[in-house]
């Protein structure tokens, strides 16, 4: 296919559904904050209720992240940063774009591995996976590495609309650049702060329920 | 300019040289004595005048291009000091010292600081970067072009193919074939023209081959050093909403 065609629908994939399902991600998680322990199950019993739910999954998650993701890494490749030479705001975004895709793209496949793919072998049930987080967010080295994958994904979400903006000339003059610049900073500063105070929320005792499970899991990995 | 009286005596230069065009480069020091307005490319004339370097050796004197040496050709693009800029607009009192002169390797090197800016130009061919008015009978006047786009338009206009914005660009390289912001902002300029305007879909099209538009990843380094003061990055994003547009009318097929 040519360039231009699987640009832009990497460009679109990273928006719609990628950049809609990692907004949904953060609010079931703020359940967690909201709701407790009942209030996150409900969330993700609410999510696995809908119809469809394995398409949806397919279509809206794993075939757009495995394109977005696989092509996104060859984006990278390509690039040859040049910090070193123009030590500005713009480039400085530019080359984190490229970074936080990379811890991204090692992110999700871990978290995906130490909790979707634990459901879908039959490890844990969808209402444990609030002890399964507990116990993983309860180990302080593992606490760590979430905010690191977390921090990288809210940057490379936030300033991704930034750069689809551009790039699909809603965003022409330096003007409109700017102001999406701020907007852009201020969608960082609260999916990260939402993302942050759920996870932190999940090392609450009340979400110790499924611990043994968890651990028996944890023993499994 | 009691200041430049009190200037050390000489000015040292770093540069990187390359015999040929397969050779490895290599670097050589010259010092140089100081004198009131030097720039860069008299420094290099009076190297080619007495090519002896900071040893004292006796070298071959290095080659460089240049032409208007007033900051309208393009010719004499060369890295100094880090930045992609024009050597007869680089005046040693402005600069850091010692003075680091290298080739724009973003492009092929001829011999020195000499490149072969050749893909510059087959890019304003590819994207059609002119109006067709020739026909075998008078078309007569064009329509007339808005005086306010007309003024906008100029600034367009005033690029020199130089090249700094491609040596700027983190992605235009080796990896990637990218046209690079000068010929997409040319392409602006064009379909703005009320007659250009009447072959602008050619121009996009060109800009949707492999290498096209897409390379753009919105570093804007090429804004920033581009010596004219051209608004590239908004010449950028216009052609992605054209391109973009563009693409659903094709789809559409209107
Ligand atoms: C799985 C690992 C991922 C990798 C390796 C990756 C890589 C990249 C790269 C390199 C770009 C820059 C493209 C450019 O500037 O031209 C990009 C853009 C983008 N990414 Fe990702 N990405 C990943 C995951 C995600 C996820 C999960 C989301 C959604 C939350 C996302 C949303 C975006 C958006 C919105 C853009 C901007 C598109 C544009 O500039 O047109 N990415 N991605
Ligand atoms: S756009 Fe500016 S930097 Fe690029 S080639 Fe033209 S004059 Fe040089
Ligand atoms: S010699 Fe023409 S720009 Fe420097």
């Amino acid at each position: 296919m040519k360039g231009f065609y699987s640009r832009k629908i990497h460009s679109l994939l990273g928006v719609i559904p990628l950049g809609a399902f990692f907004i949904e991600h953060m609010m079931t998680n703020f359940a967690a904050v909201e709701g407790g322990a009942s209030g996150f199950t409900d969330s993700v019993i609410w999510l696995n209720s809908l119809p469809l739910v394995f398409f949806l999954e397919l279509f809206g998650i794993w075939l757009p992240l495995l394109y977005h993701g696989v092509y996104g890494l060859y984006i990278a490749y390509q690039s040859k940063p040049n910090l070193n030479r123009f030590n500005i705001e713009r480039n400085w975004r530019y080359t984190l774009q490229r970074i936080t895709g990379i811890i991204t793209f090692v992110f999700i496949i871990w978290h995906l591995f130490q909790t979707r793919v634990q459901v879908a072998v039959g490890s844990v049930e969808h209402e444990e996976l609030g002890g399964l987080m507990h116990d993983i967010v309860t180990s302080p080295l593992m606490l760590t590495l979430y905010i690191i994958g977390i921090v990288a994904a809210c940057f490379h979400f936030s300033n991704g609309l930034w750069s689809f903006l551009i790039s699909w000339g809603i965003t022409v003059g330096p003007r409109s650049q700017r102001v999406s610049s701020y907007l852009c900073l201020g969608i960082f500063v609260l999916v990260t702060f939402m993302f942050l105070i759920s996870l932190v929320t999940f090392r609450d005792a009340e979400f110790q329920t499924a611990a043994s499970i968890a651990q028996s899991i944890k023993s499994f990995i | 300019m009691a200041e430049t009286a009190t200037a050390p005596k000489n000015v040292k230069f770093i540069i990187t040289r390359q015999d040929d065009p397969q050779s490895s480069s290599y670097v050589e020091e010259f010092e140089l004595p100081y004198r009131p307005g030097m720039n860069v490319i008299s420094a290099l004339m009076e190297i080619q005048r007495n090519p002896v370097n900071a040893k004292g050796d006796s070298t071959v004197p290095v080659c460089w291009d240049s032409n208007c040496l007033e900051e309208v050709c393009g010719a004499c693009s060369m890295v100094i000091n880090g930045k992609p800029r024009q050597a007869c607009a680089a005046l040693i009192d402005n600069l850091e010292q010692p003075v680091r002169i290298e080739p724009m390797k973003t492009f092929p090197v001829v011999r020195d600081l000499v490149i072969d800016r050749t893909r510059m130009f087959n890019a304003l061919k590819r994207v059609k970067a002119w109006i067709p008015i020739d026909g075998t009978y008078d078309l007569g006047p064009g329509p007339r072009m808005p005086e306010k786009k007309r003024q906008w338009a100029y600034e367009l206009s005033k690029c020199m193919t130089c090249g700094v914005c491609l040596e700027a660009c983190p992605n235009v390289n080796e990896k990637t074939d990218f046209i690079g912001p000068a010929a997409i902002s040319q392409v602006r300029l064009f379909n703005a023209h009320p007659t250009g305007e009447m072959n602008a879909d050619e121009r996009l099209d060109a800009l949707m081959e492999d290498g096209g538009i897409d390379g753009c990843g919105n570093s804007q380094n090429c804004v920033r050093a581009c010596p004219k003061g051209i608004p590239l990055t908004t010449s950028i994003a216009e052609i992605n909403k054209q391109t973009t547009k563009h693409m659903f009318k094709r789809w559409l097929g209107v």
